[in-house]
């Protein structure tokens, strides 16, 4: 028995640690164009659905029949928040800027927006979102500022 | 469909409960439920039980027979819902459809969660992988307050909803736990704290944000023919129900300052009630943040769009105002238990049409007898709408 954070008696219970591995299979090309600086979006042939992020299967119109494009990157910003409460596999990270920006394509993206000063966000900005590699290797992409 | 009504609820006291188990939480909540209906165990047929965090924040992976064993329900039909915030409310909807198809005459629904048992830092990361875990979570990191954050910027770029406007819901919740003995936090609190207390996902300040709650709540349902039967004396009829859900991916919706979910559920419920939504008497609302609540003011129809934060300025979702809301302290301050908050919202609505608020200062006035509760799981991944009337 131990003494819970309130004093009362508890029992352990017994550890278990996973880290399942996710199937990407079906979305190779996007994990592998974010390698080459590339932020990829499916499209359907049958209906012409623009999927991000990237769907092997149209919910649409149920064709599998995709193909794959470039999306061209610039954005407008439609929701944002900076997260300072993080959570603990992200405790190492300093607080960070999540926003929804509006790709040109029409298909929104959630991720980091990085590169300007809190007092410049505002919503209806300007974005571009870019791919890169993280230096320990993890395939990512930011918002950031336009060239 | 048949008719079914609520023939009896009970509700635990919110808050840290480390002194008990699921089981005994839940039961917590279903012996005066089956006491006010009059009723005993063994009349119960079928058995919906919501919670979500089986087996991730609490220990056990198969909570609902662990639950309707220590009730003494074995042998009852028995289902387990998860439909996250919003499981309690997937459990009553479940429990209500067996009653209506007219397969059982008497159910339970039993919303329980245990969400205090895990340290508060892994609990934000089980809630932020709620979401969509691959695409906003993994290499994103974002949070519930997050989620809800960013639509409060957008809700604030498109109306001009201000800060201040948001702690308003903070301190009007906290008004009404305070008067609640089984409210989880009962602390009355200022606008100026709301405002200066810690950034938790900005705008979203702790102020802002719902606390992390055990707790468990239980509602009775029954056929026409059972109410009779057990001679209840003051039913409360569900007479609209509606459920929707969203996209997962927060970057699909059409745009960030309302949820689709609430408005399509909230539509079917008014439709299969007959009623408008200025009929309602008083509403408990999804309040996880206060951004939620100016929401679904505008999404329920108790306000045009954009016009939710004039709502709360004006006093008018307080007791005496135009529609009551949140009465009980709402998410943000009786607590939000996840599963079992929708059954808790039910709890509440049901004992105030029957006039019975345990604290008189809570009882809200009735003039068509009609109460409706909107409960969202995720941030409109879920949403169930449900309209009662005495």
């Amino acid at each position: 028995m131990s003494l819970s954070p309130t004093m009362l008696p508890t029992l352990k219970a017994r550890e278990v640690k996973v880290a399942p591995e996710i199937p990407i299979s079906k979305t190779l090309p996007f994990w592998e164009g974010l390698k080459q600086g590339k932020v990829m979006a499916t499209k359907c042939k049958k209906c012409g659905k623009i999927y991000f992020p990237p769907a092997a299967d149209c919910g649409s119109c149920l064709s599998s029949d995709m193909d794959w494009l470039e999306l061209s990157g610039e954005a407008e910003i439609e929701a944002f928040t900076h997260i300072v409460v993080r959570p603990q596999t992200f405790m190492n990270e300093r607080p960070y800027t999540v926003a929804i920006g509006r790709l040109e394509e029409g298909v929104r993206v959630v991720a980091w927006l990085t590169g300007f000063r809190k007092s410049e966000i505002k919503v209806g900005m300007k974005a571009k979102l870019k791919a890169f590699v993280t230096p320990d290797g993890n395939p990512m992409y930011v918002f950031t500022r336009p060239d | 469909m048949r008719k079914v009504a609520i023939i009896g609820a009970g509700c635990s006291k919110f808050g840290e409960r480390n002194d008990v188990t699921v089981a005994e939480l839940a039961f917590e909540a279903f012996k005066p439920a089956v006491e006010d209906a009059g009723i005993t165990p063994k009349d119960i047929e079928f058995v919906s039980v919501g919670t979500a965090g089986a087996g991730a924040w609490y220990e056990e992976n198969l909570p609902a027979v662990i639950i309707s064993e220590y009730c003494g329900l074995s042998g009852a039909g028995l289902i387990r819902c998860e439909a996250a915030c919003a499981s309690g409310s997937a459990a009553f909807a479940s429990a209500y459809w067996a009653i209506a198809s007219g397969q059982v005459d008497v159910a339970v629904a039993i919303g329980v969660e245990k969400m205090r048992q895990i340290d508060t830092l892994t609990m934000v990361e089980f809630i932020g992988r709620s979401g969509y875990y691959l695409w906003e979570f993994h290499n994103f990191g974002l949070t519930f307050p997050g989620y809800y954050a960013m639509h409060a910027t957008a809700h604030m770029a498109k109306y001009g909803t201000t800060e201040e406007d948001l702690a308003l819901v903070a301190v009007k919740n906290h008004k009404y736990a305070s008067m609640n003995p089984i409210a989880h936090l009962r602390n009355r609190i200022t606008v100026e704290e709301a405002l200066s207390s810690p950034v938790i996902a900005w705008p979203l300040k702790l102020y802002d944000c719902c606390p992390i709650t055990d707790g468990a709540a239980t509602v009775i349902l029954a056929s026409e023919e059972a109410v009779k039967k057990f001679k209840v004396e003051d039913p409360v009829w569900v007479i609209g129900l509606g459920s929707a859900c969203g996209t997962a991916n927060l970057s699909k919706r059409k745009d960030f300052v309302g949820l689709e979910s609430t408005v399509i559920a909230a539509q079917q419920a008014y439709k299969m009630a007959g009623i408008t939504p200025n009929m309602v008497d008083v509403a408990c609302v999804h309040d996880c943040f206060t951004i939620a609540e100016i929401m679904a003011y505008e999404d329920l129809g108790f306000c045009k769009k954009g016009e939710g934060p004039k709502l709360i300025r004006e006093g008018q979702t307080e007791i005496g105002g135009k529609i009551p809301v949140n009465i009980d302290g709402g998410l943000k301050a009786k607590g939000h238990p996840i599963g079992a908050t929708g059954i808790a919202m039910l709890y509440e609505l049901t004992k105030q049409l029957r006039g019975e608020a345990v604290e008189r200062s809570r009882q809200v006035p009735l003039k068509n007898y009609i109460a409706l509760a909107h409960n969202v799981g995720g941030t409109g991944h879920y949403c169930y709408v449900t309209i009662l009337k005495r």
